[in-house]
């Protein structure tokens, strides 16, 4: 086992390096500015930048738009929907990225406090897509005096933004000796800003990589500084093509610089309720952690075998749910040889969950890095799942090696796991073949072939750009070739409304399926993840219980990104009497601590009715936003039916005795019927039972978010959400009134 | 290293030692303000007594913290920072003995300092200053 005291510092830049780069920094242009100090976690004042113009201006954001949209992704997707048109797409001049920490964001007294959301036009799904991150530059942001920043407009040469509160500037720079990747980059930003060792702290970098130049699946990294190991570290805004936006504005970085963390920077109403909600939490993870989750130990990772053990894990692009390999990479393996234990490794200030894990002086054995020692973040469950068993690989030292390059260059790990399976699976059906890959052998557990994939994406060169697209474009271009038939690449291509599917095998939830398929961003667990609940914990065993679970929980979690939250702080750790409580999914003490947190920041009380009909304005906002865009009906909502059943024989005969059970026990065939049936005809009876579930599922799903059944959210409904603005009834009403509604 | 160490068999129970604390470095004759703790209660053996929760330099509340601004001086006893100190509070919630002190009044903790004023005002010696 690695513990923290025995780990070397990192070595800094050297000084020479960033004296160089330096005397080639060009400043082009700067603003004054006057900070807004915070008031009850808000400054009320966003700063657009437009990266072409080399402009900034500073405006109010009105009581009214602070009144319904709140903060976070929120305010997000309220800037970005005035910057938009219908025809606006990714990398249209106007398409903005919009970043906003939320009111509660800043806080250092309670676990996952400093969230930032992130909005554009997607490159995968040409809707707005919605990511979170930690790191630190959304509290800082705020700390700067801005409750959000638009950035518009596209840049001729590579720049950065430097927002530099202790001074009052905000400047474009070009910084071109810098690397692009963003291990080494936010190294040196870093350190160039910082005024000495013990400020490097108070600098922030948000960056790509050399991937994001050319991949869809392109990710925005934040950086956050760690004293104990002496270097920069990064977490990600990973969903949806944000990066390669970034990339495509041609931002190198933005940097901003504050003078330093205090306790109560966002001037709270009630600083005292804050520090004892916050040392309550604090008490109950030193108390449980160990017990629960050991998120402390392991992070997210931790569930890798629990879940194989119901067939979630997605195994050979969700194919299967399980594999013996995944004794590989569990709980144990990752703490006792790759995960440096007794680091504090929140993702942000006071976050004394600390799942934000690294694996130390890691020695890089492929790509421009080979040979070098560097910190690794995670892997999270999500990277760990899908560049692991989902593309065959079971050996943490490739899996953490793929987690990294896909950080440094940029790459979404859900985005480029998923896709790299499906890849694979092309591979194998002689879809791809050597001579259409240029040479990979893109066979399952062929890390070396994913990782030289994954290089010649951040060269943007041979068969690298091809996996750049994601999914969604790789399945029109491979039939447009001839190479494969479009139908068959739908069913397992796991994909919806353009963003792959994040890694959870759903074939045995329902709730899950619609969790996934219901979602405004696409298939992401963001959103609704009910698949512990509903799967492994039977906490909702009706069909009655599942749709009601899927209004009310992507409401819920929706308020996280209000707030600038973290979800995992909510029920990754629970009292020790949960159990005992009326609800124990919910968590109950939790939910009030965050009621009292948010009361405690604005002075204003909030109950769980307020708190979802917080999320239900800004959840409606994005269905009609993705209908504006030309996606949002019930039709997008569709799911590829590898999410919902087996596709193909093997998958079938992998668990046929669970199928041919459930035929007779709940799609009303008789034993001896099923035992006279061929397996394409239990196959196509199976599909047709799943499928007419999923549909069923909407059928109930929609009326209660007060939707249509074509998926519109009604006027009646808009009006009681006090959401009936001029410009979503502009969208909605020709809708319903083809609709009859 | 320089600390603090208890005798429980001598304690009465007077509770000196956290009111001379607390009035030491917040103003307040509060226990709640005390970088000592003591406990007064039946034993599993039935017999009433006090039990002393003192910080000993373990060194858990540098460990948690994540700003690193909590670190032993020469003598071994561990100092916050309170200038860089970002007030989260982890420190206080991990303490094994829960002996450090939160108080709206103030953004950053405090922590026992190994100053020996409650072993001054202790009447009966269940308190010493070591440095070992």
């Amino acid at each position: 086992m690695i513990h923290i005291c025995n780990v070397p510092r990192y070595q800094a830049p050297s000084a020479e390096e960033l004296a160089e780069m330096r005397k080639h920094h060009v400043l082009l242009r700067s603003f004054d500015y006057e900070r807004t100090p915070i008031m009850r976690g808000y400054t009320d004042k966003i700063l657009t930048i437009d990266v072409g113009e080399k402009s900034a201006e500073i405006a109010d954001i009105p009581a009214e738009v602070k009144e319904k949209f709140v903060g976070g992704k929120g305010y997000c997707l309220r800037y970005l929907w005035d910057a938009v048109n219908p025809q606006t797409r990714w990398d249209s001049p106007e398409n903005e990225i919009v970043m906003s920490p939320g009111p509660i964001a800043g806080i250092t007294q309670y676990g996952g406090t400093g969230k930032t959301l992130i909005c554009t036009i997607s490159p995968l799904t040409d809707i707005p897509i919605d990511s979170n991150v930690g790191g630190f530059f959304g509290p800082y942001l705020k700390f700067a005096g801005f409750d959000a920043l638009e950035i518009k407009g596209k840049s001729e040469k590579d720049v950065i933004v430097v927002i530099d509160a202790t001074k009052g500037t905000i400047s474009f720079e070009e910084a071109p000796l810098e690397h692009f990747d963003a291990h080494v980059l936010c190294e040196e930003l870093t350190a160039l800003y910082a005024d000495d060792e013990n400020d490097k702290k108070n600098i922030a970098v948000a960056a790509a990589g050399s991937g994001a130049d050319h991949a869809n699946i392109g990710m925005l990294n934040f950086s956050f500084y760690d004293p104990r190991r002496g270097v920069t570290r990064l977490k990600q805004a990973g969903r949806g093509g944000i990066g390669r936006v970034f990339r495509n504005k041609k931002i190198k970085a933005l940097v901003c610089k504050i003078d330093g963390v205090k306790a109560n920077l966002n001037n709270a109403y009630d600083f005292g309720l804050i520090n004892k909600t916050g040392l309550k939490f604090h008490r109950e993870v030193a108390n449980n952690d160990t017990k629960q989750n050991d998120m402390r130990g392991v992070g997210t990772a931790y569930s890798l075998r629990t879940l194989a053990d119901y067939d979630i894990v997605p195994t050979h692009n969700f194919k299967f749910g399980d594999a013996p390999g995944i004794d590989e990479m569990t709980a144990a393996v990752f703490k006792s040889d790759w995960l440096t234990q007794g680091a504090a490794d929140g993702c942000w200030y006071g976050c004394s969950m600390a799942c934000a894990k690294a694996s130390d002086h890691f020695l890089l054995k492929t790509g421009p890095y080979k040979g070098q020692r560097v910190c690794v973040d995670g892997p999270e469950y999500e990277s760990a799942a899908g560049l692991g068993p989902s593309c065959g690989i079971y050996n943490p030292q490739e899996v953490l090696e793929i987690n990294f390059y896909c950080d440094t260059y940029g790459l979404d790990t859900i985005s480029y796991g998923t896709m790299t399976a499906f890849l694979m699976e092309c591979y194998e059906r002689g879809i791809l073949n050597k001579e259409r890959t240029g040479g990979l052998d893109l066979t399952w557990g062929n890390a070396a072939d994913d990782l030289e994939m994954m290089h010649q994406i951040a060269r943007g060169e041979g068969f690298g750009l091809i996996a750049g697209l994601g999914i969604h474009k790789q399945k029109e271009y491979f039939a447009k070739m001839g190479w494969g038939d479009i139908n068959e690449m739908n069913d397992f291509g796991m994909e919806q409304k353009g963003l792959e599917y994040s890694e959870y095998s759903a074939k045995e939830s329902l709730a899950q399926q619609g969790g996934y398929g219901l979602t405004n961003k696409g298939p992401q667990h963001d959103e609704a993840w009910l698949i512990f609940m509903d799967q492994v914990n039977n906490q909702i065993p009706t069909f009655e219980d599942k749709a009601e679970a899927l209004y009310f929980y992507p409401m819920f979690r929706t308020w996280f990104g209000l707030m600038g939250l973290c979800k995992l702080p909510w029920n990754d750790i629970v009292p020790a009497d949960n159990a005992l409580t009326d609800d124990p999914k919910m968590v109950p003490e939790h939910v009030e601590n965050y009621l009292n947190l948010y009361y405690a920041m604005t002075g204003n009380k909030l109950d769980v009715d307020g708190m979802i009909r917080q999320s239900e304005r800004v959840y409606n906002f994005q269905r009609i936003f993705n209908i504006r865009m030309g996606k949002g009906l019930r039709a997008n909502d569709a799911i590829p039916y590898r999410s919902a059943g087996p596709v193909f024989e093997d998958e079938y005969l992998w668990r046929e005795e669970r199928y041919d059970t459930q035929l007779v026990e709940l799609a009303g065939y008789t034993e001896e019927q099923v035992k006279n049936m061929s397996l394409q005809e239990r196959m196509a009876a199976t599909r047709k039972y799943r499928e007419a579930q999923y549909q069923t599922l909407i059928d109930a799903v929609y009326p209660k978010r007060g939707w249509t059944l074509g998926g519109v959210p009604t006027v009646e409904h808009l009006k009681e959400l006090g959401m009936d603005l001029p410009e979503l009834l502009e969208v909605v009403e020709p809708l319903l009134a083809e609709e009859g509604a | 290293m320089k600390r603090l160490e208890k005798n429980e068999a001598l304690c009465v129970g007077c509770h000196q030692c956290e009111l001379a604390c607390a009035k030491a470095y917040y103003k307040v004759e509060d226990p709640a303000f005390a970088c000592i703790r003591v406990e007064d209660g039946w034993d599993d053996a039935g017999e009433y007594r006090s039990t002393i929760h003192i910080c000993n330099q373990c060194g858990k509340c540098s460990e948690v913290c994540n700003t690193c601004v909590i670190q032993p001086n020469a003598k071994g006893v561990y100092m916050i920072k309170k200038k860089e100190c970002v007030g989260c509070l982890m420190c206080v919630g991990f303490c094994p003995e829960q002996v450090m002190v939160q108080s709206d009044e103030r953004t950053e903790p405090s922590k026992c300092i190994a100053c020996g004023i409650c072993v001054k005002v202790c009447p009966t010696g269940a308190l010493s200053l070591v440095d070992d």
